[in-house]
Order: C-alpha cells, then sequence, then structure tokens
C-alpha cells in the first residue's frame, strides 16, 4: 500500500500533513508534561509558557485543516489516501482540544499556587497525567506505524486513567469533607483530574482513528469503562460521554 | 449516499439480477483477453467497469450484446446470461438481443440523417410504432429521456450531425433508449466531452437507472465514483474486485485495487 504514487506531489502532500500533526502531537506531549510539573513544582512561569504555548497548537490544527481541504479539493484521494485526510483531520482536532485542557490546567495552576497545597494530589495528578502523555505518544507512534495492534493497546490502557480518576475523585471529596477550607483548592484539583481523564478520552479517539486508517472499519466499543464507582457517591450525577 | 446503499441490499436478491456472467473466457486469436470472469449485474443499477487500458473491461462490455460477433479472430466462452436466457445460444438474433441491449461509445456517432430519423430509425426496423402519430410519440418521449428535447424540438429536421459534441452524445442516447432497452452499455461515454457535457450525461444516467440497467466503461475513477452503485476492476483481463462503490473508493480488499484507484503504481 505504501507504493509511490505516480504523482510524486501527492506524497509530498501527504506527507507534509502527517507531518504537521507529528509536530503538533509532540508540542500536545510537551504540554501536557510541562502543565503536570508546574503544577506539581508550583512554577508559575512554567504555567505561563504552557499558556503561551497553546497558540501555536492552535494555529497548526489551522494549517493541518486548510491543508487537507486543498488536498481533498486538487487530488479527490481515495482508500487508503482518503483515509488518512480524514484521520488527520480528526487527530488535529483530538490534539487541540487535549491542548485546550493542557492550558486548563496550566491556568488553575497559578490560582492553586496562592493556596495550601492538598498533600499527595500533585503527585498523584503528575502520575496520571504521564499515563496520558505515554498513551498520546504511543498512540501517534501506531498511527504513523499504521500499527492497529498498538491502537487496540491505548484504547484499552485508557481504563487505568478512568480508575486514577475515580480514585482521585474520592479522596477530594474526604479532603472537603474534613475541612470545608479545602474546598476551592480541591475543586480545583479536582477540574484538572477532570481534564486529564479527558485527555485520555480523546487519545482513545486518536487510537481508533489509528485502527480505521489501518483497517478501514472503526472499532466496536467494547472497551472497558470504568465510571461506576463515581456514581455511588450519593447525590453525584455526571452527564458526559 | 444512504439511499444507494439500501438499492444495494435489496439488490442481492436474485430478482434483480439482469446479466449474469459464468466462466467467462474471452479470446483474440491466441490472446486470452479475458480469464474467468463471474460477475452478476443488476437491474435499475448503474455498475461501472474501471480498469487501466488493455485490461479487457471494453472487450468484457462488448460480450454483453455479441458485438464481439463482427469481430472474426474472437472467440467467447461461458455463459452470459440475459433475464437467466443465454445470450450466445443459436436461436438468439443478435439484433433483437441488441434492441434489449442498446449501446452508446465513446464518440458521438449519429446518423447522417435529421434530429428525428436518427431516433426513429430502431423503432422503424423494429415495428414499434403502428403510425406516424406513435413514431412522433416515441421520438419525443426518448429526446426526453436524453435530456435534449428542449434543445431541439424546433429543429427536428436538422442534421444531427450539426448538434455539439455533447448534445450529440445526448442524441446518441436518447436513440439507444427509443428501441425501449432493459440494458443500456456505454463505452467512456464522456471521454469526448467537456466537464458541463459530461455533468449531464452523468444526470442523464441517473436518472437511466430508474428503469434500466446501465453499465459504464470509464477511465475517470471519479466518474466511476459519481454515478455507479457497483463498481467493477478488471485488471490483465481478470475481474479483481467487485463490490459497492463506496466500498471500492473508501476500503477496497484488493491490494491491486487499493493501487490503482489511488494513482499508485500496481
Amino acid at each position: 500500500m505504501h507504493d509511490p504514487h505516480i504523482a510524486k506531489a501527492f506524497d509530498r502532500d501527504l506527507e507534509a500533513i502527517q507531518a504537521l500533526v507529528m509536530k503538533m502531537g509532540g508540542l500536545v506531549e510537551e504540554s501536557i508534561r510541562e502543565s503536570a510539573k508546574s503544577l506539581k513544582t508550583r512554577d508559575t512561569e512554567r504555567a505561563e509558557r504552557v499558556r503561551q504555548g497553546d497558540k501555536k497548537i492552535d494555529e497548526l490544527e489551522d494549517m493541518i485543516n486548510t491543508q487537507c481541504a486543498q488536498l481533498l479539493a486538487m487530488r479527490q484521494p481515495a482508500a487508503g489516501d482518503l483515509r488518512t485526510v480524514l484521520t488527520v483531520m480528526k487527530i488535529a482536532g483530538n490534539l487541540e482540544r487535549i491542548g485546550d485542557y493542557a492550558k486548563n490546567i496550566a491556568k488553575r495552576t497559578e490560582v492553586l499556587s496562592h493556596m495550601q497545597p492538598i498533600e499527595g494530589a500533585s503527585n498523584a495528578i503528575r502520575r496520571m497525567s504521564k499515563e496520558v502523555e505515554a498513551m498520546l505518544s504511543d498512540a501517534l507512534d501506531s498511527y504513523i506505524r499504521r500499527d492497529a495492534t498498538v491502537g487496540e493497546d491505548v484504547r484499552q490502557r485508557d481504563l487505568e486513567v478512568d480508575q486514577m480518576y475515580n480514585a482521585l475523585f474520592r479522596e477530594f471529596l474526604t479532603f472537603m469533607m474534613e475541612d470545608p477550607r479545602n474546598i476551592t483548592a480541591c475543586m480545583h484539583l479536582h477540574f484538572i483530574a477532570k481534564n486529564i481523564e479527558r485527555m485520555g478520552d480523546h487519545v482513545t479517539s486518536i487510537a481508533d482513528q489509528v485502527i480505521y486508517l489501518s483497517t478501514g472499519v472503526m472499532p466496536e466499543d467494547q472497551r472497558p469503562k470504568d465510571n461506576q464507582s463515581i456514581y455511588q457517591v450519593e447525590g453525584f450525577e455526571e452527564a458526559d460521554e | 449516499m444512504m439511499k444507494d446503499n439500501v438499492e444495494n441490499k435489496v439488490g442481492v436478491d436474485a430478482m434483480n439480477t439482469k446479466f449474469s456472467a459464468k466462466d467467462v473466457q474471452v479470446y483474440y486469436g491466441d490472446n486470452h483477453a479475458i480469464k474467468d470472469v463471474n460477475v452478476e449485474i443488476l437491474d435499475k443499477t448503474v455498475t461501472a467497469f474501471i480498469g487501466p487500458s488493455g485490461c479487457g473491461k471494453s472487450t468484457f462490455l462488448r460480450s454483453l450484446n455479441r458485438m464481439n460477433d463482427t469481430i472474426p479472430i474472437c472467440r467467447v466462452e461461458g455463459d452470459i446470461l440475459l433475464d437467466g436466457e443465454d445470450i450466445n445460444a443459436p436461436q438468439v438474433d443478435p439484433v433483437q438481443l441488441r434492441a434489449k441491449v442498446g449501446m452508446v461509445f465513446q464518440k458521438p456517432n449519429p446518423f447522417p440523417k435529421s434530429i428525428y430519423d436518427n431516433i426513429a430509425y430502431g423503432p422503424r426496423i423494429h415495428g414499434l410504432a403502428r403510425n406516424k402519430a406513435e413514431l412522433d410519440e416515441i421520438v419525443e418521449k426518448s429526446l426526453r429521456r436524453g435530456a435534449i428535447w428542449d434543445e431541439v424540438k424546433d429543429r427536428l429536421d436538422a442534421p444531427g450531425t450539426g448538434l455539439s459534441g455533447g448534445q450529440q452524445q445526448r442524441l446518441c442516447i436518447a436513440r439507444a433508449v427509443a428501441t425501449e432497452p432493459e440494458v443500456l452499455l456505454m463505452d467512456e461515454p464522456c471521454s469526448a466531452l467537456d466537464p458541463i457535457a459530461t455533468a449531464q450525461v452523468e444526470e442523464l444516467i441517473d436518472e437511466l437507472k430508474q428503469n434500466y440497467s446501465v453499465i459504464i466503461v470509464t477511465h475517470s475513477m471519479q466518474q466511476a465514483a459519481r454515478v455507479s452503485q457497483k463498481t467493477a476492476f478488471f485488471h490483465l483481463g481478470n475481474l479483481v474486485e467487485y463490490d459497492d462503490t463506496t466500498t471500492i473508493f473508501t476500503n477496497p480488499r484488493d491490494p491491486r485495487t487499493e493501487s490503482y484507484i489511488t494513482g499508485r503504481i500496481g
């Protein structure tokens, strides 16, 4: 399937959009890493750099969308080429959202840096974001190698992220019940954990695209989900997914 | 697109099979041009034959109304059934067969006669009209079906050869439908036309599929994708892949199909 096109410029165009999405992926991985690090070290300058860096990510998404539109109009890709363009556009959208969540974490980090730290929280969040970052790195790697097996593996790993989130959710709830003065900080930390959990969902969606790209079929949704435990908290209702 | 998919699902029913080819071989002298082709062509469906030059798609198309009979060194083996009847059986009159299975060629080829006579010729020799009024009616109906009536209704006595290329091709399509065929074979009907005339012919093909089974040979992949519901890919005399057009163009099974439709060296 990776024979070159008769029109060499077609290959160059396809490679160019994929290179852009990989560049975008690299920046997003860095944003995840840096936002979690700034939270842990209470480093507001680092957090500010993450917020500024999001502009570059958004620009790349625009560039990718423009180039994909041009490629669709000029070359009418079919089959594997068409799936490449479609998946590039979707993945760019997912990456852009992940970038936004990282930016939001950076924003909350700046607020949290003026408050009493919550014991153990930033380490747990760091672990969670490390897992998501590793998943993203593997998902992008499997994209380049057109490896549906690794894509499926990434989808399965999202369960761990969900479980980490649920554990943190209960922990924050306990802190808030113990001492109402913790509420503001814990609310921010909870949103941060939730952001990372949502990042995991976007990474899963990227893995779905890898499977679609290499097999031509979207995966059936048989991914194990662990969002039951949080509903056991009385009066809590969550409305997403 | 959804509608087409539904039609295709219905089309799997054997009731809708128009042409059924079984182990068809075509030879030009020693040259084995078509190898073991098995295919079911559906009624009220546009089927596209695609493939590189010399792959056998036109040869196979021509064997569906016995146009290959006119080539002395050509030999056809295997069964080609139209509504279950073998078209190569000795009792079948090829002229009658070609009235049922009409054909439109790459280059518009109107007769050097008036527009009216171009259409009236077939119905006359097949005795489809009892009087002038009926013939007039057939001519008008056919020209309307050919989407050219409004452009020629005031000059039916003008020579068909005086029309523009796109109009001539639509005149030829109108001529082909005048004998009330059941199948329309089109061998690259748009390759000599400009984009506007091409769009008009494609629109016409889409309308024709309400009543006919249309089979179109095309070198334009985009055209196959635009007009057909089923696509057959031929390569070196083999029918490599035959499936829903949407499947062929989004997720073909055979790597040779993928190489061809994506413009790779295959």
